[in-house]
């Protein structure tokens, strides 16, 4: 859909919410070179959000949003959690519709946007936290990627179930003591981005939401190998301040501390070799594009 | 898009999109001899349906294969297996949610498996159309046909529709679609059929012509936004009401709540001319009534025969839809009888509850015979437990074989 499509009536102007006008006049749909940067400028994504405060949720959410890169033809789908509090804040089309079938809502709303637009690009982006995407909904998530469904999966892993109250789950650490592990967890978190590589996925990133240009990055190779090729999946650190015991200001450095090297969340990539030679081409027309974009600089 | 600007246009088969009246009511019908599963293909040949999801569970496997089949041949646009009923109804609204036209299958343990979407559906106002080939839900393992799983439906915001026969199937799979469709409706609906006695044995069906297909679904007829990112996204709300403890937040659910069932109440005005009624009767002046749904309306026509040989004059109540419920239609129907009689294909008996329910002096109804499990229920089944009922004196079953 084209940004020409969103227009607000003359009357009603004055009295529409402020990111809306902005949608309408200021919006980075459209731009190439939309990215993190915007976060703060444009607020056509999403401008308020009601989670606590200084949780990294909220700040992954403004990357992942700002970094998309066709907001105007993507849809997303969430679960029911934290997140299912904040995408009803999103100028996105998103669903929810239950607590971890997001990955199956996904697989049919590819198939459906697929057969009804053909030639035309509708990403589909999967957003849940970690207890949708990898306990209650883990037959989802894998079986879409033994489909080979093209689109995004992305995991906040915040290591428990943030919106119920912090009890236990899979990507839990071992030992940790929540509600409903009150002896500590008893097993390992679950390996899923090694799971992912091994179920099909072509692009899988492990890291936490401490830098932004990072996930603008990693989001928007996950859509576009998505696209293209085949199945891409995202485990983002979000830690819940809240159930882990920490103070508002304090996220950032929690996420900086679990992504030094040897840490579970220190940087873990895997690419598959088509996946690889995409980038690899897409970067080289970028090259192009810039040098021919200077060359006629140059003549003119 | 305009459905209708379509009409008289053909589809990449060859097919001319067909107003829906003049198909089910004026175009010519070719009598078939075909299994109920066949039917369920024969019907989704002419449905312009876009996605079907599969899974396999008895009785209906064979239909969703068949339809398979549709699509390799190219008459149904996407196809593909589900990983188990709840996912499978998942990646239905994932469909629906996306403007396509979802049709799928499912039976038993399957339709308990997926039930949580079922509310999530209407909620949602997906018009999705889910065919119901009854069977056993309780343990020991049964695969046996049984109607207890669609007292599960019934208050799911679905519409929810029970085929007699083959007929009944082929129509009505194809009238469901403009039904649920419908923007004042937008629901989605399930048809339900007794399994095996009427998706394994093969009746002569009167087909529409295999060149003559629905118009398609168009999504932007929809009381609810499409999820296709073509119309302005909203911000729905600055305090989200999902989780909310307020009185706004509450409102907001009853409301909506009650709009599915209004709009389950609006399908009625679709409903009557396609269907001819929410009910059929034959004979509702006497005394005595059969009242029930299904083929148990079947074998309630055979016990009517063999109770008039005796002398007796017995009506019948064929109720087509069960939501909506056709209370008014049955309060009148029923007002001359002394005895209504229910005959149910479950051990639970919901259809004379929802009857007691509905008719004055409820203690005319008589709730049986009830057979479950994969019981048949032989015509003398019923002749018996009228005649029973009504203090004469009975050859038992039991006591013709001694």
């Amino acid at each position: 859909m084209s940004k020409e499509k969103i227009q607000i009536c003359e009357e009603f102007f004055d009295i529409m919410p402020p990111e809306y006008q902005a949608l309408v006049t200021n919006a980075t749909w459209g731009k190439e070179g939309r990215g993190w940067k915007d976060v703060g400028v444009n607020k056509e994504l999403i401008e308020q959000h009601s989670l606590c405060a200084g949780c990294p949720e909220s700040m992954a959410f403004r990357y992942i949003l700002a970094s998309l890169p066709n907001p105007e033809d993507t849809v997303m789908v969430g679960s029911t959690g934290c997140t299912s509090l904040v995408f009803p804040h999103v100028g996105i089309h998103n669903i929810h519709s239950l607590f971890g079938n997001q990955n199956a809502v996904a697989s049919g709303l590819k198939r459906a946007l697929t057969l009804r637009f053909p030639g035309k690009v509708k990403d589909v982006v999967v957003l849940a936290g970690d207890g949708a995407t990898v306990d209650i909904g883990l037959d989802y998530t894998l079986q879409s990627w033994f489909r080979q469904e093209k689109f995004t999966t992305i995991c906040f892993d915040n290591e428990l179930y943030a919106n119920t109250g912090g009890q236990e789950s899979g990507l839990m650490q071992k030992g940790f003591v929540a509600k409903m592990a009150p002896m500590g967890k008893q097993f390992d978190k679950v390996r899923l981005p090694e799971i992912a590589r091994e179920s099909g996925c072509v692009y899988v990133v492990n890291c936490t939401v401490s830098k932004p240009s990072l996930i603008e990055k990693v989001v928007k190779n996950a859509v576009l190998i998505a696209r293209e090729i085949g199945p891409t999946y995202l485990q983002l650190y979000t830690p819940c301040i809240l159930e882990i015991g920490k103070n508002s200001m304090e996220g950032l450095q929690e996420m900086r501390d679990a992504e030094k090297p040897g840490e579970r969340f220190a940087y873990k990539e895997y690419i598959s070799d088509q996946a690889k030679a995409f980038l690899t081409d897409l970067a080289e027309k970028e090259k192009a594009k810039k040098a021919s974009a200077k060359e006629a600089l140059a003549q003119a | 898009m305009d459905s209708h600007s379509i009409i008289g246009t053909k589809n990449k088969k060859g097919q001319v999109y067909t107003d829906p009246n003049h198909l089910f009511f004026e175009a010519p019908r070719i009598p078939s001899f075909f299994t109920g599963s066949e039917v369920i293909k024969e019907a989704i040949r002419r449905a312009s349906v876009d996605l079907m999801v599969a899974y396999p569970i008895t009785p209906q496997s064979e239909a969703a294969a068949l339809i398979g089949e549709l699509y390799a041949e190219g008459y149904v646009t996407d196809y593909m297996r589900g990983e188990n009923e709840f996912g499978v109804m998942s990646e239905c609204a994932g469909g629906s949610f996306g403007g396509a036209r979802v049709f799928t299958t499912t039976a038993g343990p399957g339709t308990m498996r997926a039930m949580e979407n079922f509310p999530m559906w209407s909620g949602a106002r997906l018009p999705i159309e889910m065919i119901v080939t009854c069977r056993g839900i309780n343990s020991p393992l049964s695969i046996q046909p049984d109607t207890l799983e669609m007292y599960f439906l019934l208050e799911t915001g679905m519409l929810v529709w029970h085929a007699e026969t083959a007929q009944d199937f082929y129509d009505w799979i194809l009238m469901g679609f403009m039904v649920a469709e419908q923007p004042d409706v937008h629901l989605p609906i399930a048809i339900c059929c007794d399994g095996f006695f009427v998706t394994h044995t093969k009746d002569v069906v009167n087909l529409t012509p295999v060149d003559m297909c629905l118009p398609p679904y168009d999504p932007y007829r929809s009381p609810v936004p499409c999820m296709d990112m073509e119309c302005p996204p909203v911000r729905m709300m600055r305090d989200p009401f999902v989780m909310k403890s307020n009185y706004i937040s509450y409102a907001t659910h009853a409301s909506w709540q009650q709009e599915i069932r209004a709009a389950i109440e609006r399908s009625r005005k679709h409903t009557i001319p396609l269907l001819g009624g929410l009910i059929e009767t034959e004979n509702a002046d006497a005394e005595i009534l059969i009242v029930s749904s299904g083929t148990a309306v079947s074998q309630g026509r055979e016990a009517i025969r063999l109770l008039a040989e005796e002398g007796l004059r017995v009506g019948l109540v064929k109720i087509k839809s069960v939501r909506p419920w056709p209370y008014h239609e049955i309060r009148e129907a029923t007002k001359h009888a002394k005895h209504i009689f229910v005959p149910e294909f479950n051990v639970a008996g919901w259809m004379a509850r929802e009857i007691k329910a509905t008719v004055p002096d409820s203690d005319r109804v008589v709730a049986g015979p009830q057979v479950a499990g994969g019981m048949t229920m032989p015509p003398e089944v019923i002749v018996e437990h009228i005649q029973r009922t009504l203090g004469k004196s009975v050859a038992t079953l039991a006591a013709r074989g001694s």
